[in-house]
């Protein structure tokens, strides 16, 4: 270096060459802590708490019947489940479903865009453990009851309320939570 | 076997990042000289064989081995080539895979070219790089190993997300992250020129086209990101203020800062310890905001790969990497003096306010990104938006757009204002007149008058430094700047018109029935399902006809994606030279009674937004601008090394003085 270090313009005093560094400082604490805190997992739909909405669908498979909002006002706590024979995660979801209906769950189902064909050969495949299947060819009940995808699987009580949504196949290791769920919704 | 293979090649890859720690700081010592040959070859072989490894997960992901978990859980074989590729950096673990890559091979392009700093500072910029790489090594091979075996591998994969299966999005990650990545470059110039107390014009010079380069990606990427937002979510908007968006305006805002400082450092020997000082807080930009997108600690309405355990491993990387630059910079910075003076009218004068106005915004954007953050931890949930961000940036943004039109005209070290007001008469006749025009045409938004008038006002005052001189014969880095400035007034016209001119329509139309939106009329031709190759889709045709002319046929779908299972609308877009048509096309209605009852009509949502598209085609040309400004210093560096050769040093700093 060949240029003058001499000190012409006039210097900032030194501590503000921290005042950065405390900014920074600041910056990490801050969000460590906010990292540590305990955040909510459970997607809160706004559907939750409300009565399901009126809807009423055919039959969607053969030898199911079809399904309306009137079939949940039964006393006991049912699940809701959203699926299509043409969605992968749903045949993977499959055994967990019936696994759950053997612990005494009792599950409905609403079909998504699906055609009968289709959905015969699918029950056929993975097993039906279905007592109503409805058929919503244009997503109007899915989106009217708050799903965005399938799977999705609702917990319904025995007056018709939404309690619980759970978005995603529900896997092996969240069958006691599911159950847990449909026992909370008794009360 | 190829998995192996890359965390293999992956490990080495940190080894050597170790290596090149070690060996860069010994070289440094007095004893330990002889080591410093090492250090740039270890770099350059670094930097390979982090791009090897990421061409084999490349690979896995192009073959769809599903018994790789990433690809598992994020490729489908269905899904169509171009995006089994760009699935590669769609996740989290590709993309901190492509980080490393990319800062692997920046750092091994430096220990090649670059021959103008002193070799101790080098060594020390060497170091530097090797010291953030390494961090970035161990969260990958600790934390987020990219190629981790499944077993039993599962027959088919999750697919991508459908809303990134999109061509502009599969190369948006990497445009910006070559922009990120780009600046630690800078970040380790500045380290190493601290380290060694040679901030200096050789430094500005050396670390200014690894600024420039980082910049146009930013600036390419920020924009393409923008356009993407624009036409693929389809709410017809082009900015959100979202954590995402302002993750990568941040550290744009400090690469423009630190640009326009190192011109001054690199011309005068001025703003030393400010430009290092940008270096730093430019990348650390970079980092944090890399760290709030991905850690899920900000909930973003496109955040990609969340995972809050993550965020601690990223945290305590940011926390060392910053916070050591910044002890070094309160330790040094005080040893680095301010340089040549200058007065209150001159060019310096000009960027030094220009760089005061950029750091305000980003520390406006920067504040109210984190505020949502302070409050949650208080127990209250808010969200930050427009109604903050706008105005608030718009305070800072108005003069330094002011500044921007004056400065260019100004003199290096002193001038006098006299000199060029009589210049300025134009551009300030321009802005009134338009002021007027369109507070009379009847633009009554206060935000967008302002952008209106401003625009053209600085689009002359752009242009103004070319005047009187041979236009073939300007200097390239005088074009780049005259292009970049004017990119600038395009897009800031195309910001007004869109809040002042755009006309919006949302009607549910029956097949057959037309509707007016401003000049356009469109009517719904019909409805048919179309099918993709992972996707089905319901699809409008409509007939829309401009002021009576010939119709076009706008096909707006909305689209149901089934790995995953997802449903998102195609916007379909006709663009004319004075402003766009947007049409997107949502659900069939239903009857009130009952909701399983179809009605016949569909919901339509159109916008004639004229003159939108300015905002893309100024960002494009900002970006141009810093591509001739680029192609300048690398000719010029070619120049001066062949002066160089000729033993005639002065005249080759001489010339670069004055280009610059």
């Amino acid at each position: 270096m060949t240029q003058s270090e001499a000190p012409r313009a006039p210097r900032a005093p030194s501590w503000t060459l921290w005042l950065p560094l405390a900014l920074f400082v600041l910056f990490v604490g801050g969000v460590a802590i906010s990292l540590m805190l305990p955040k909510s997992t459970d997607i809160n739909s706004q559907m939750i708490g409300k009565p399901l909405p009126t809807f009423s669908l055919r039959p969607a498979a053969d030898g199911r019947p079809g399904l309306s909002n009137g079939d949940f006002a039964t006393g006991k706590p049912r699940l809701l489940n959203i699926f299509a024979s043409w969605c992968v995660p749903c045949g993977v979801e499959a055994p967990v479903l019936a696994e759950l209906q053997r612990q005494g769950a009792q599950i409905d189902g609403i079909a998504i865009r699906d055609h009968k064909d289709d959905l015969n050969a699918f029950l056929a495949k993975n097993g039906n453990p279905y007592q109503r299947i409805g058929a919503d060819d244009v997503s109007a009940v899915q989106l009217a009851i708050g799903s965005s995808g399938v799977p999705e699987t609702f917990v319904i009580d025995g007056k018709g309320v939404i309690r619980y949504q759970h978005i995603g196949d529900i896997r092996a290791e969240e069958i006691p939570m599911m159950l847990a769920k449909l026992k909370e919704a008794e009360s | 076997m190829l998995a192996e293979l890359g965390l293999a090649m992956l490990w080495l890859a940190a080894a050597l990042a170790g290596l090149q720690l070690v060996a860069g700081s010994v070289a440094l010592t007095k004893d330990g000289e002889g080591l410093g040959g090492i250090v740039r070859p270890v770099a350059v072989v670094q930097g390979v064989l982090a791009a090897a490894a990421f061409a084999s997960l490349i690979w896995l992901f192009v073959q769809t081995d599903t018994s790789v978990k990433l690809v598992a859980e994020n490729s489908h074989s269905a899904k169509p080539l171009i995006y089994k590729i760009a699935g590669t950096w769609g996740n989290h673990e590709g993309s901190m895979l492509l980080w490393v890559t990319v800062m692997g091979l920046a750092g091994g392009f430096v220990a090649l070219v670059e021959r103008r700093l002193p070799e101790r500072t080098m060594m020390a910029t060497l170091a530097g790089q090797a010291f953030v790489s390494l961090g970035f090594y161990a969260f990958l091979l600790f934390a987020s190993n990219p190629f981790q075996r499944l077993n039993p591998a599962p027959q088919e994969g999750n697919g991508l997300n459908p809303l990134l299966q999109d061509p502009g999005l599969a190369f948006h990650p990497p445009t910006l992250y070559l922009g990120y990545v780009g600046l630690s470059i800078a970040f380790s110039f500045a380290i190493g020129a601290l380290v060694t107390r040679e901030v200096g014009p050789a430094f500005a010079r050396a670390m200014r086209p690894w600024v420039l380069g980082a910049w146009i990606f930013l600036t390419l990427g920020i924009t393409a990101g923008s356009y993407w937002a624009y036409y693929m979510l389809g709410w017809g908007g082009w900015w959100f203020w979202d954590p995402v968006e302002n993750a990568s305006l941040m550290p744009w805002l400090a690469a423009t800062a630190l640009l326009h400082s190192a011109s001054v450092l690199a011309a005068r020997n001025a703003l030393r310890a400010w430009t290092v000082m940008l270096g730093v807080v430019a990348f650390s930009m970079s980092m944090v905001g890399t760290f709030l997108v991905r850690s899920g600690i900000l909930t973003s309405v496109h955040a990609f790969a969340v995972d809050p355990r993550r965020g601690g491993f990223i945290l305590a990387l940011l926390a060392i990497n910053i916070g050591a630059a910044l002890v070094l910079f309160a330790l040094r910075a005080g040893t680095v003096t301010e340089g040549e003076r200058f007065e209150v009218t001159s060019r310096e004068a000009s960027l030094v306010f220009n760089n005061v106005m950029l750091s305000s915004i980003l520390g406006i954007v920067l504040l109210g990104t984190l505020y949502p953050l302070v409050t949650e931890a208080m127990g209250v949930k808010v969200s930050v938006g427009p109604p903050y961000f706008t105005p608030m940036s718009a305070v800072f943004a108005v003069p330094m757009l002011v500044v921007l039109a004056i400065g260019p005209l100004l003199r290096w070290r002193h001038d006098r204002f006299k000199r060029v007001s009589p210049v300025l008469a134009a551009p300030l006749a321009v802005t009134i007149i338009a002021a007027i025009g369109f507070a009379v045409g009847g633009v009554t938004s206060t935000m967008s008058l302002i952008a209106l008038s401003l625009a053209p006002g600085l689009a002359v005052a752009s242009v103004l430094p070319l005047r009187g001189r041979h236009l073939g014969r300007a200097p390239l880095s005088l074009w780049g700047m005259v292009i970049a400035h004017l990119g600038l007034a395009v897009a800031l016209f195309g910001m007004g018109a869109d809040g002042a001119f755009t006309k919006e329509r949302l009607i549910a139309a029956r097949v057959g029935e037309s509707v007016d939106v401003g000049p356009w009329q469109v009517k719904l031709g019909a409805i048919t399902p179309v099918a993709g190759p992972n996707w089905t889709a319901l699809e409008a045709d409509l007939v829309a006809s401009y002021d009576g002319a010939s119709p076009d046929h706008l096909k707006p779908q909305s689209r149901t994606f089934w790995a995953p299972p997802q449903t998102t609308s195609v916007s379909a877009l006709h663009t004319r030279w004075n402003g766009q048509l947007y049409t997107v096309l949502g659900e069939e209605t239903h009857d009130a009674s009952s909701a399983a009852m179809p009605t016949g009509r569909w919901q339509l949502r159109l916008w004639w937004k004229p003159f939108v598209p300015m905002i893309w085609l100024g960002g494009i040309l900002v970006a141009l601008g810093g591509f001739l400004a680029l192609l300048s210093r690398v000719r010029q560096d070619l120049k001066r090394r062949t002066v160089r050769a000729r033993g005639d040093i002065r005249r080759g700093d001489r010339e670069e003085r004055e280009a610059a």
